[in-house]
């Protein structure tokens, strides 16, 4: 360990503490190899395994898990194999749920962040402050607020009722409307502080050399604001979309069993009643594949404007 | 500024939208917190102002599952963030400071995959590795599976923090014959302060949040208040779940508010 830690190809590391590198990066490379890496290569394991009835798996290599989520073999396993649409249609509600509680993110976010980005200092960081905080608080509190908001005799309900503008409640909880609200409600600070930065350090003199040759306010907006502030835009979206695809709080305290996202699903092979533990592994395991080919997507884009930017400036 | 310039940087809705956005984000939980405070046995009918909702939830015949449930949540998130920071400032220290190096990108990724791979999943992968290693589930399981996701949320401050920081600091304490330890704790350290208390009370915070991680390794009989909430709210939702919603709302604040003033006082520098 300490032959490599002395000599990169640029000689010895100066710096006071480059010489320790190694053994200060020891903590931090154990724990999360340990307790995140290997586990996520064990439950790539266990999705191959065969299931034991209420929980846990048998030493036995099998691809049943994959096979059940994709295909439809007839109930003794007999009949000509079709494809199995129940687990498929759970995967692309969550993703169209993901998607759509990402755009109303980025809808109501953006102009909430140009807002707050283009304050005067003084007031900017009190905007700023007050978007901060939900974020900062319990997401299961959120969730269970927003269950109680829209119940169908909770107080919107109620006033509404009170004020004669309805003859009956208006049926929220338990419609994927209801998840979309609390996905959105989850997430929406993710979506405004990565715009904020992105938008604080936007040139408005760009802005003005657009109104000087006499583009409108809304073609500079959707020319030349949205393009330069991109990272941020794209970085707001990866945020909220990663973790409303495998939400868990929202689908099942606001949507109930009909409207079951991939993460009810995982959730109810080890904690509820189907106790299918590899099944619940190739769930595990679809959901981090489309996440990992987001997220390879989002690091493709960024170094190719990182690399067209450097091209630009030589 | 000129008044032309505040006019192009204006746009006509952009105000509503902000207020509708905070609206949205707050509503739900100041409804919340006044319905805390009802006086009525139904939660929707307003009875009046009182306390007894309040004095239910630290008295009542629910307090000692919520007593234990709240030790357990705040004693966990304490350690959890202490190990935490500790190992993220370390990190930080070889990140920033350590200079190029092979697999530097490859560690970047493996110090934030906790954020990166969603929480289920996590979730799953720690349940199913305790098991396979006949660890059994209950507060030490949620207590490391705490301090690995919470390292990346400890070391994004820390090390925006240090990147602010010249080298030539530390290496003025060494010139002047500190050892790396001194050069560390009375030279490096103060400057960071501002960077690892944020980082501190950000994994504090996300250790008290976790709802999934928790509900999947912490075994029977095993309560943290997250957990404790759920299994209640799975029956209804009741008002002294509205009251302790709402203390930890007002937690929430203080803690943000702190770590706000910290990093004002730390600007200033």
């Amino acid at each position: 360990m300490s032959a490599s830690s002395s000599h990169p190809a640029s000689g010895k590391p100066h710096g006071v503490f480059a010489g320790l590198r190694n053994w200060l990066l020891l903590p931090s490379w154990s724990i999360i190899c340990i307790f995140v890496l290997a586990p996520i290569a064990i439950m790539l394991v266990y999705s191959f395994l065969t299931k034991e009835f209420r929980g846990g798996v048998i030493w036995e290599f099998t691809f049943a898990a994959y096979d059940q989520f994709f295909l439809n073999r007839g109930l003794f396993g007999d009949e000509p194999v079709k494809i199995e649409w129940t687990y498929i249609n759970i995967f692309w509600r969550s993703i169209w749920q993901a998607l759509l509680a990402t755009v109303i993110c980025l809808l109501i976010g953006f102009p909430t962040a140009y807002y707050i980005a283009t304050r005067p200092a003084s007031t900017r960081t009190i905007w700023l402050f007050m978007v901060t905080v939900p974020y900062w608080v319990n997401l299961l509190i959120r969730t269970v607020s927003m269950k109680f908001l829209i119940r169908d005799n909770g107080p919107i309900n109620e006033w509404l009722l009170a004020l004669d503008m309805i003859n009956e409640p208006i049926h929220l909880i338990n419609t994927p409307i209801a998840v979309q609200l609390g996905l959105f409600y989850s997430y929406l600070p993710f979506m405004v502080l990565p715009l904020y930065a992105s938008i604080e350090r936007y040139d408005h003199s760009l802005s003005e050399a657009a109104a000087d040759l006499y583009a409108s306010k809304w073609f500079t907006l959707w020319h030349i604001i949205v393009p330069s502030v991109k990272p941020g835009i794209v970085a707001g979206c990866i945020l909220v979309f990663i973790p409303s695809l495998g939400a868990f709080l929202a689908p099942d305290l606001l949507g109930g069993a009909k409207n079951f996202m991939i993460g009810s699903l995982i959730e109810e092979q080890f904690k509820g009643t189907a106790g299918n533990w590899p099944f619940g592994a190739a769930a595990s395991m679809i959901l981090l594949s489309a996440v990992l080919l987001v997220l390879m997507w989002y690091a493709r884009s960024t170094s190719r404007a990182r690399t067209k930017r450097g091209r630009g400036s030589e | 500024m000129n008044k032309s310039l505040k006019d192009i940087r204006h746009y006509f809705g952009f105000l509503p939208i902000t207020i509708l956005c905070l609206t949205l984000l707050y509503g739900p939980l100041i409804i919340v917190m006044i319905y805390s405070f009802n006086d009525s046995q139904s939660i929707t009918i307003w009875g009046g102002f009182s306390l007894r909702w309040y004095e239910d939830v630290f008295f009542g015949l629910e307090a000692p599952k919520f007593k234990k449930a709240a030790f357990n949540s705040f004693s966990i998130a304490l350690m959890a963030a202490t190990t935490a920071t500790t190992v993220a400032t370390c990190a930080a220290i070889a990140m920033v400071r350590g200079g190029q190096f092979r697999g530097k990108g490859i560690t970047f990724g493996l110090i934030n995959l906790p954020i990166m791979v969603p929480e289920i999943v996590t979730a799953v992968a720690t349940l199913i590795f305790f098991s396979t290693i006949g660890f059994k589930a209950g507060y030490a399981t949620i207590l490391v599976a705490h301090i690995a996701f919470c390292i990346p949320f400890a070391y994004l401050p820390i090390s925006a923090r240090l990147q602010g920081i010249d080298e030539s600091y530390e290496e003025a304490a060494v010139d002047l014959y500190a050892t790396r330890l001194q050069a560390f704790f009375q030279v490096l350290m103060p400057l960071m302060l501002p960077g690892i208390i944020s980082g501190f009370l950000l994994a504090f915070v996300i250790s008290l949040d976790d709802f999934i991680i928790t509900n999947f390794v912490k075994g029977a009989g095993v309560e943290t208040l997250p957990t404790a909430i759920f299994g209640a709210v799975k029956q209804g939702i009741k008002p002294n779940i509205m009251a302790i919603s709402t203390l930890l709302l007002f937690l929430s604040i203080v803690i943000v508010t702190f770590s706000y003033l910290i990093n004002k006082s730390g600007e200033k520098q």
